[in-house]
């Protein structure tokens, strides 16, 4: 129990599962959505951190999933499937699938020509959905409502919506926790560490790869769901590569290889935007620099800092 | 006469016009410490890759315990028990002294597609770990962050992780390299008792040692096999005096 | 499909190469010899483009304009190298992504505040306006005449930079193995700057020489950039050869892709059909050869690097 409470990442969702509350006190739906906005980016950061932090395989295309699970949703509404249910098994589905036939191309490549290739991939889909005509090409479709779940219409409400995405996201990192602790994580690791050493011991860093980048594009994937959901829109612009890099920043901002890194990465990326986009129109000039200086200090980002803190106020803790 | 555990037959590799292994034959007999001696750029370290399949080969076979491995990737021939360990250490140095082994075990002890269970809390894994570590003597050091193991300790985890993977063939490429007096002598002493539990096969400068446990001795010079024999046959012969003279220190 | 059509989509796409060309050039070479990935390469071009607006602009003369251009270019370039890029080298990639994605985001923002967010024009030179007439039926523009000629210029004079001086040498060498180039006592501090700051020039002479024929506008060396990054890889990082080849490959498949895609398609399918499908491959096209080529060489096409 101690080291529960002990984990930055539990006071985080504490935090966070009070926001409503103070959204009710305060500012007007706004605030609710954009922490709802938010915390799906989280969830979106989280899974590639499983690849990019833990596997150092940086994608170059994750956003094609936020575009994978939000199509999933626009396409099946548009036919009359609004049962939520059905849309995430679809999303999954054709996450998993995806995932597996590009990451099977792009695995046989490394470093920059990996990077590159998921980028590649990236496009690809970016691509297809703004020739996709019948869902709205480039300008992409409006949602009549949020999904529908089990029959109800119980997502129409923001705060339900919120507790939702909140929900999914604990769930999630408390998965991925559970993952890198088991076999398949010390594995996964061990080939990011050293993967010579891994095959000398009878491992075949392939597979495994391939596993995380299902796993992990299978996650952004439900989040692209609850995206269309939030937004109540379904556009190719969630899977540029520009997004793709958007979501690496905020992974490596938050602290790569931590997991709850990634969800401080994204949240502190979305509320400066906001913050800062409130300040002066010319926000951008301020955010830049920023992220230059937190790439320069090599302070491994938000969440090294933290640890680093964390270690002062607890003497010399374990690492 | 024994049977040959690994048979090298005929092993070519160049890089353009520089024939690195220029038709190696050699039968190492199941049991026997088979020490690869010669002067540097003899091309040692090069059979060893070609060997544990880290360099493929572009000709000649290689038949580990009646099997030809000549196609094998470097996992599939640990996995039907011909590892190595590398001459520039190789470990995991965040993971801690008993996770770089426990990872060896873990390697054939079933799938590592498992997801949920936490891995450190196996015990079969750990005990058989520790076991390992207190062969090589390193078990007082378990909890310790492999990175922050001495170069000697290191030099030992390297063993300790070959034999986790539960061999048949030890391929160890200078296991002696960078270490003082003290350390060589007690590594010495280590390779002594595995000599009797696997067949190995023993990369080596330090001539105390190859002659201290070599059952038979072959000399690596520009890539071909200038005399195979036991320590006392290579000792004495002509060409291999030769070959060292000026290069080497000549027991 | 006349030959004429057929021409000037060739001439197009052999326009976009060697501008991806110049552009890519001191990428892989960058990336190549201080395995620095520099996602700002992009809003170099585009500073390229801004200077040979304002400059133009001042000295009413395009020549004029593009001279004063190119040195500027240098030592923006230089001067982000100093403060910020030579900080990165030898550290991780992920951090070299996020500090120039950072620059990216800065610049573009920088670039609407001190020449606003309308798109800028270059009024093009009096010597090369104008259209001359390759065969019947076909009037070509001259400059873009020029502009392949330049480039093409450019490559040459490029490779017998790299292949025959010393400076060069040293390149390719650092390219291959940079730390050995060190410790065989060459500064390779002035080595990165020396090859960075050429870079930066020639994205920015890129830049200026097609602010005739594009709109200058901020973000316009973004989807530039990442063209750009799929020559270097099809060509194979830190190779000169590869990048030239590659850019034109990607710049005649990407225009003859557009532009006859539909239309070979027809020959297959319903006309529907093979408007959707060419719609959608069209764009597509050079991201399917970079995954084929990477598929079959996974270090691209020459590649430099062991």
């Amino acid at each position: 129990m101690k080291r529960t409470l002990r984990s930055p990442a539990v006071w985080l969702f504490l935090a966070l599962a009070l926001v409503p509350l103070a959204a009710k006190l305060g500012a007007e739906g706004y605030l609710l959505s954009l922490a709802t906005r938010a915390l799906i980016f989280a969830i979106a950061a989280l899974s590639l951190d499983l690849i990019l932090g833990y596997g150092a395989l940086a994608s170059f295309g994750h956003a094609a999933f936020l575009g994978i699970g939000s199509y999933a949703v626009g396409i099946l509404a548009a036919h009359g499937t609004g049962e939520i249910v059905l849309q995430l098994a679809v999303a999954m589905v054709a996450a998993i699938l995806f995932a597996a036939a590009t990451s099977a191309v792009s695995l046989r490549t490394s470093g920059v020509y990996y990077i590159m290739s998921t980028l590649a991939f990236g496009q690809m889909l970016y691509f297809l959905g703004v020739s996709l005509s019948a869902y709205g090409g480039d300008d992409g479709m409006s949602l009549a409502g949020r999904s529908r779940v089990l029959g109800t219409a119980f997502l129409e409400s923001d705060g339900a919506l919120y507790y939702v995405v909140l929900g999914v996201l604990v769930a999630f990192y408390a998965g991925a926790r559970r993952i890198m602790g088991s076999r398949f994580g010390r594995v996964l690791s061990g080939i990011r560490e050293n993967p010579v050493r891994m095959r000398a011991i009878g491992f075949e860093p392939f597979r495994y790869q391939l596993v995380a980048c299902v796993i992990a594009g299978c996650m952004c994937a439900v989040a692209g769901v609850l995206l269309a959901n939030q937004t109540g829109f379904v556009s190719p612009a969630y899977m540029t590569w520009q997004r793709s890099g958007e979501l690496m920043v905020m992974v490596i901002l938050g602290g790569i290889g931590t997991l709850w890194g990634a969800i401080l990465g994204a949240l502190a990326f979305l509320v400066l935007e906001e913050v800062l986009s409130g300040l002066t129109e010319h926000w951008k000039l301020i955010l830049g620099p920023l992220l230059v200086m937190v790439a320069l200090s090599g302070r491994g980002g938000i969440a090294g800092v933290v640890a680093r803190v964390q270690r002062l106020f607890h003497g010399r803790g374990v690492r | 006469m024994s049977a040959a555990l690994l048979s090298i037959e005929d092993l070519h590799k160049s890089y353009g016009s520089l024939r690195v292994t220029d038709g190696v034959s050699l039968a190492v007999r199941a049991g026997e410490l088979h020490a690869l001696i010669g002067p540097n750029g003899a091309g040692k370290t090069t059979l060893i890759h070609q060997l544990s399949g880290v360099l493929p080969s572009d000709s000649g076979r290689v038949v580990f315990d009646g099997i030809d491995v000549t196609a094998f990737s470097l996992p599939e021939r640990v996995r039907i028990g011909l590892a190595r360990s590398f001459q520039i250490t190789s470990i995991l140095p965040a993971y801690s002294v008993l996770e770089n082994v426990a990872l060896a075990v873990q390697a054939r002890s079933g799938s590592s597609f498992r997801f949920w269970l936490p891995v450190a809390d196996e015990r079969a894994l750990n005990e058989e770990a520790e076991q390992r570590l207190a062969e090589v003597g390193l078990l007082r050091r378990m909890q310790d962050r492999a990175g922050a193991l001495s170069h000697g300790e290191k030099r030992l985890l390297e063993i300790a992780i070959a034999i986790a993977t539960a061999p048949k063939l030890l391929l160890l490429d200078e296991p002696l390299a960078g270490l003082g007096q003290e350390e060589s002598r007690a590594t010495i002493a280590l390779l002594k008792q595995l000599k009797s539990r696997f067949t190995i096969v023993l990369v080596e400068h330090d001539m105390d040692a190859v002659f201290a446990l070599a059952d038979r001795v072959s000399v690596l010079v520009n890539g071909r096999v200038l005399a195979s024999g036991t320590a006392a046959d290579i000792r004495s012969h002509p060409a291999v005096r030769v070959a060292y003279l000026g290069d080497e220190e000549v027991v | 499909m006349s030959t004429a059509l057929l021409l000037v989509q060739v001439l197009n796409g052999l326009q976009l190469g060697v501008l991806l060309f110049l552009i890519a050039a001191g990428l892989t070479l960058v990336f190549g010899v201080m395995d620095f990935i520099n996602l700002a390469h992009g809003v170099q071009y585009m500073i390229g483009a801004y200077l040979a607006a304002m400059f133009v602009a001042w000295t009413g003369s395009f020549w004029l304009g593009l001279a004063l251009t190119l040195p500027t270019a240098l030592a923006f370039g230089l001067l982000l190298e100093v403060l910020i890029f030579r900080r990165l080298y030898g550290r991780d990639h992920l951090d070299q992504v996020l500090a120039t994605f950072g620059l990216i985001i800065f610049l573009n923002q920088a670039v609407k505040v001190l020449w606003g967010a309308a798109p800028l024009s270059v009024p093009m030179p009096e010597l090369l306006s104008g259209s001359v007439r390759l065969m019947d039926g076909l009037l070509y523009p001259v400059y873009r005449l020029a502009l392949i000629t330049v480039g093409l210029c450019s490559a040459l004079g490029l490779s017998l930079l790299i292949s025959k001086t010393r400076v060069g040498m040293l390149v390719r060498a650092g390219a291959s193995n940079a730390p050995m180039v060190s410790a065989l006592g060459v500064d390779i501090g002035r080595l990165f700057m020396i090859v960075f700051g050429f870079g930066a020039m020639l994205a920015g002479f890129a830049g200026a020489i097609v602010a005739p024929i594009l709109s200058v506008e901020p973000g316009m060396g973004d989807n530039l950039l990442i063209l750009t990054f799929v020559v270097i890889v099809i060509g194979g990082i830190g190779s000169i050869r590869g990048a030239f080849i590659a850019a034109l490959l990607v710049g005649l498949i990407d225009t003859l892709g557009r532009a006859f895609g539909p239309q070979l398609l027809r020959l297959m399918m319903e006309p529907a059909a093979a408007n959707q499908t060419g719609r959608s491959l069209a764009p597509m096209l050079i991201y399917i050869l970079m995954a084929a080529v990477l598929f079959f060489r996974p270090s691209g096409l020459f590649p430099v690097r062991q």
